[in-house]
């Protein structure tokens, strides 16, 4: 017995168009007989959907992205200096646009919800005819907006989020991640703190109460422990709490001389500037000097910390002062147009645009399940990261992971951030299976009106 | 409840529906007219009535309607993952929640009236809220929110059917719901509940809440138990609150915690105050305009106000695009606020009764320069 | 263990002063004037960013472009001067440390400005009107202020470096004549615990001991008769507004170092100050001050590991957990008067 299957055209073709429907006229779904997949772009120009958050927590991040999609799409469309265009190895980009198609986009603020980045995703679907949906900027936003796109038949390509789910046990078909993850963070800063601080250290762990944080604990407490150090304690804090002394105050007698912010955004601004008002990097404990390590911080994280992130280790996916030619070529294009180097989350950003862009020119096509085949396995350099892989198995881009250092001198309001290490992709990479998932079909399902 | 409908209520029922069904239509020039703004449209107006049924009703000002809207969602994802992707049992598994938590929270909230029901509400919702987002996260998969997976057991589903390849979506006996379908399916829930209010609002049950309202000792003194009343009100605004949960779930299958949070109670606050409370339309208006500003008003990017402003030279368009830029986009939070202030201040029967005042003048006009045709026409007799 | 719980009871009474700040500034105005101001957040929140703007201004810098060298995105680099550094040398760098206690300068007339503004231009033609709609009409407010706020200092929040003498922990224990070390406690937060004493204090002294406090108080209890006296009351409950959102201005600025203040602080505040005013007892002064420091202290030891252990999660609905408790025992909160707000 088959399962009685029915998708919203076949009920418009068939006689049955009542029930719900009532009285559909025919004329909404104009258009939906001319094309073969869901928005294909049939005139002279293609649409990205830009799903931002232009407000709530993660703003100064979206805006920055903003500023970084803006820039690649000129850059795609031939205006401006070229940026990573030039230094994309292999590229089939033209500077014409994509496909002969010119660039333009449409923006959704997302408010850092995910509710709203969904119902901003599907608007741009819907009613702009976003041929592909980029950005976001937390990783619950990432996951929601993505599992969207696999239902509506759209290429997501995501911003910055580095739960190990949006490519683990979330990971979709249509969806697609430049930026690291939490278990890469782990195996990229374990080595350097163990060596700064030693193997025999008792962590304490402060971690925010929701999955990113969870994730990140896991794989920060398993890559430490096998250094050999002790976890006293990992204690949850609820989102957003503003105030963390009561979650501090037990710390300084808990017989711990490392503490682990698992803090993202405002939250590890907040916490880390308090736990400096604690006097803990002040403090000796179990005759060593206290330490406190911060596994994932942004240089804009880092610019609200101020003085407080001076010396503090944690890791990047990018930064802006690194030697090679495809950041160097990015930070002046950047700077060129804004007067500021670019974030992490620019930088992600620009380079997953233009990764489309690329994938569409090298498919020939537009087709959602052709470019999907065009990016799974590419394998590409020239875009900071060194030689770059999206894997087909999960859709992480497996490259070099930065282990950074808040800089104790800083020349500039920008320079916050030392790059202590680029730990190789070699290192980095691990084997897909082991946080399950399943990516799904790559045939789009007929829901796109 | 016997009574049969006045003739106004007809038309006015009969406008209702016209309007909802064409919305297709009517809401192309605002570049509102895709499925799922409308599907939300239709959802949180739902929502909203329900809400006004306690609020503009009772004079019980609830802060944590939130609670039930989440839980109703919640609900109705469980009923995908475990029984069938059909929406009839989610639906109901919805009301059957929602309308339990109601019933729990307004049994103690209840005990209280004033501000002192509002802190209680907005406690118990902010309590769900934070133990959905964290120790609950087995149940509401926390911060990623619950989704569906093909793995899902669908124990109903699996009974009658073969699994079907591919995502999972929800569907009504077999016919998917998302695009244009979702649209009238919720279109319908939200007629129904509309239906729903105007027979409450004219029943005894309605007139004996409109008594609570203006004068609950009064009620009391007269020997007269008030709680059974205000408490049924509670449940049916609850469980419609978790219907519209549970019909965004249908429509777009994710169930996160965010939509449960304090700011979430407060935003159906500001769709009944700002449509009009006590009103039948009222709330499903503002519910419209919220939804809108939300959506639409904040897309309104520097490039479409640069093309929107194309006609002014140079200069002047960019001041021009400084200072509204200010109050779209990302500033859309500051257009709400401002007229949400003026509505209070200047208009606190909202939309409603500043469409009664243009009519009411109008009609004033109306009759004014009729007299004023007579007074000229007579002269020339 | 004794270290352990004096400091989770330190920790409670730091986080108490400021719900207790707030939440009396909020009875005052619903004591004198009776309305429900959900705009006091947002008071709060301008009295941080009133540190934030002093601290801008005393920062002013001249920015002279050295087309000679390039920064590493290949711009002009920016050469920045201080300006007060420049005019006062040594003096202006002092004024720039002590930015955060000396914006209480700018804070307390401005703040008195804007309460004063707030309640002649929206706040008063609310007198008459329903709890629900002063509720409403300050909600907006309170969104609007918050809005704009973002439209001049950006959505990011604005670190406010404390003045590096009061930086780091004072060793209580050793002062106790304890070891060394054992229990230590941020400087600024016992300043600001002090701080909110001392507040409360002069609040409550200047309503006891004043003739201006004698009248108002008169006013709160029966204004009929003290209008009849033919004392203009509104003139005096005008300034009390302007009082309390002073209060919550220096609470605001106090606050800027331990909470880089954004402009949805309000907001967070609003929620948690409310739940305190109604603990306490809508209307009173007392019961506001006393809530304030037993949620605090509650919320405090609830986040401790072995309370959590017990009640997973606790701590996340501690606050709101007490509140149903005492809404349901005590009816009008622990110190309210009967009849109170129940419309």
């Amino acid at each position: 017995m088959t399962k009685f299957h029915m998708n919203r055209r076949g009920i418009l073709k068939g006689a049955g168009a009542g029930l719900v429907t009532l009285a559909t006229p025919h004329f909404f779904t104009k258009g939906a007989w001319a094309q073969d997949f869901c928005n294909n772009p049939t005139g002279g120009t293609v649409t990205f959907g830009l799903n931002l958050p232009l407000t709530g927590t993660y703003a100064e991040e979206g805006a920055d992205e903003l500023k970084a999609y803006e820039l690649a799409i000129k850059h795609l469309n031939g205006e401006g200096d070229g940026g990573l265009l030039n230094v994309l190895k292999p590229s089939a980009l033209k500077g014409n646009g994509i496909l002969g198609k010119k660039v333009e986009f449409v923006t959704s603020d997302s408010q850092t919800l995910s509710d709203v980045a969904r119902a901003g995703a599907t608007r741009m679907i819907e009613r702009d005819n976003a041929i592909m949906i980029t950005g976001g900027s937390s990783s619950g936003e990432a996951i929601a907006v993505q599992s969207l796109c696999q239902e509506m038949g759209i290429i997501f390509m995501a911003g910055l989020t580095h739960s190990n789910d949006t490519t683990g046990k979330d990971k979709r078909r249509y969806g697609f991640r430049h930026f690291f993850n939490a278990y890469q963070s782990g195996i990229a800063i374990a080595p350097v703190i163990g060596e700064a601080y030693g193997n025999d250290r008792r962590a304490y762990h402060l971690t925010a109460d929701y999955t990113w944080g969870w994730t990140q604990e896991e794989s920060i407490k398993a890559a430490t422990e096998a250094l050999g150090w002790e976890t006293v304690a990992a204690v949850r804090t609820p989102l957003g709490a503003g105030d963390y002394s009561q979650f501090l105050t037990p710390v300084l007698n808990s017989g711990a001389d490392v503490l682990i912010l698992n803090h993202y955004g405002n939250d590890m601004v907040n916490s880390l500037t308090q736990a400096v008002q604690f006097g803990m990097r002040d403090r000796q404990a179990n005759g060593k000097q206290f330490e406190i390590v911060v596994p994932l911080f942004s240089e804009l994280m880092a610019k609200g910390a101020g003085e407080n992130i001076k010396g503090i280790f944690g890791t990047s996916n990018w930064h802006w002062a690194l030697e090679d030619e495809g950041s160097q070529a990015f930070t002046k294009s950047f700077g060129a147009a804004y007067g500021s180097p670019p974030s992490q989350a620019a930088h992600t950003a620009y380079v997953q645009a233009l990764l489309y862009a690329d994938a569409v020119e090298r498919a020939g096509t537009f087709y959602p399940p052709e470019v999907i085949k065009a990016l799974e396995g590419f394998e590409f350099d020239g875009m900071g990261n060194g030689p770059t892989l999206y894997r087909a198995e999960d859709h992480q881009c497996m490259k070099s992971v930065l282990v950074v250092r808040g800089n104790e001198n800083p020349t500039s309001q920008f320079d916050v951030l030392d790059v202590v290490q680029e730990v190789s992709r070699e290192t980095t990479t691990y084997d897909p299976s082991i946080f399950g998932g399943e990516l799904g079909s790559a045939e789009p399902v007929p829901q796109c009106t | 409840m016997t009574s049969s409908m006045s003739r106004n209520d007809i038309i006015l029922f009969a406008g209702f529906a016209a309007v909802v069904l064409l919305l297709p239509i009517l809401a192309t020039p605002f570049g509102a007219a895709y499925p799922d703004l409308l599907q939300r449209f239709m959802i949180f107006g739902i929502f909203a009535i329900g809400f006004n049924i306690l609020f503009g009703l009772t004079g019980y000002l609830s802060f944590g309607h939130a609670a039930f809207f989440g839980v109703g969602s919640y609900a109705a994802m469980w009923s995908f993952k475990l029984l069938s992707l059909n929406a009839v049992p989610a639906l109901l598994f919805a009301l059957i929640v929602s309308g339990i938590f109601a019933l729990a929270i307004g049994y103690v909230s209840l005990r209280r009236s004033g501000i002192y029901f509002s802190i209680l509400t907005l406690a118990f919702a902010q309590m769900c809220y934070n133990l959905a987002y964290s120790v609950l996260t087995p149940i509401t998969n926390g911060e990623t929110g619950l989704r569906m997976a093909m793995s899902d057991p669908r124990y109903l589903d699996r009974m009658f059917f073969d699994a079907a390849p591919g995502m999972p979506v929800p569907s009504l006996f077999g016919m998917s719901l998302g695009g244009w379908n979702g649209f009238y399916f919720s279109a319908f829930f939200l007629l129904a509940t509309f239906f729903l209010a105007m027979r409450i609002s004219n029943s005894p049950f309605g007139l004996m809440l409109k008594g609570i309202k203006s004068n609950q000792n009064r009620m009391n003194y007269t020997g007269f138990n008030t709680r059974p009343y205000t408490l049924s009100a509670f449940v049916i605004s609850g469980m419609l609150a978790g219907l519209a949960g549970a019909l965004l779930v249908v429509t777009d299958p994710l169930a996160g915690a965010e939509r449960m949070r304090w700011t979430a109670s407060g935003e159906v606050v500001l769709m009944t105050i700002l449509g009009g409370v006590g009103t039948l339309v009222g709330p499903v208006l503002g519910a419209w305009i919220i939804k809108y500003f939300e959506n639409i008003f904040s897309s309104f990017n520097a490039n479409v106000l640069n093309s929107f402003y194309s006609f002014l030279p140079d200069g002047v368009r960019e001041v021009a695009v400084t200072i509204s830029s200010k109050f779209v986009g990302e500033g859309w939070h500051l257009s709400l606020g401002l007229v949400f202030v003026l509505i209070v201040v200047f208009l606190p029967g909202g939309i409603m009764e500043g469409a009664r005042r243009i009519a009411a003048w109008f009609g004033r006009m109306g009759n004014g320069s009729k007299r004023a045709s007579e007074a000229r026409a007579q002269p020339a007799e | 263990m004794f270290e352990v719980i004096f400091l989770q009871f330190l920790n409670g009474l730091d986080k108490g002063s400021a719900y207790a700040l707030i939440a009396l500034g909020l009875t005052i105005v619903f004591g004198t004037l009776g309305v429900v101001n959900f705009a006091h957040g947002a008071l709060f929140m301008l009295g941080c960013f009133c540190a934030v703007a002093f601290r801008r201004l005393l920062t002013l810098e001249t920015v002279t472009i050295d087309p000679e060298k390039l920064s590493p995105w290949g711009q002009p680099l920016q050469v920045r001067e201080p300006l007060v550094q420049a005019w006062f040398g040594d003096f202006g760098a002092i004024l720039v440390n002590y930015s955060v206690p000396l914006s209480l300068l700018l804070t307390v007339p401005v703040m008195l400005l804007v309460g004063v503004a707030m309640e002649r231009g929206l706040i008063k033609f609310f007198y008459k009107r329903p709890h629900a709609e002063q509720i409403l009409v300050t909600f907006g407010l309170a969104i609007v202020i918050g809005e704009l706020v973002k439209a001049f200092f950006g959505p990011n929040p604005h670190p406010q470096p404390m003045p590096t003498d009061l930086r780091g922990a004072a060793d209580i224990g050793a002062w106790l004549g304890m070891r060394a070390g054992v229990i230590t406690y941020p400087l600024w937060r016992l300043i600001y615990f002090l701080f909110a004493v001392s507040i409360i204090g002069a609040v409550f002294a200047f309503l006891q001991f004043t003739t201006f406090g004698m009248v108002v108080r008169a006013g709160m209890a029966d204004r009929e008769t003290v209008g009849i006296l033919g004392i203009d009351i509104d003139r005096r409950f005008t300034i009390m507004f302007g009082i309390a959102a002073v209060v919550a201005g220096m609470a605001g600025v106090m606050y800027t170092p331990l909470l880089p203040p954004n402009y949805t602080l309000g907001m967070d505040f609003l929620v948690i100050s409310f739940v305190v005013v109604v603990v306490g007892g809508m209307g009173s002064l007392p019961g506001a001050v006393t809530a304030g420091f037993l949620l605090g202290i509650l919320q405090s030891f609830a986040s401790m590991t072995q309370v959590k252990a017990i009640f997973p999660g606790i701590d996340q609905i501690i606050i709101y957990l007490v509140a149903v408790v005492i809404l349901l025992v005590r009816p009008r909160g622990l110190m309210g008067r009967r009849g109170v707000m129940e419309a």
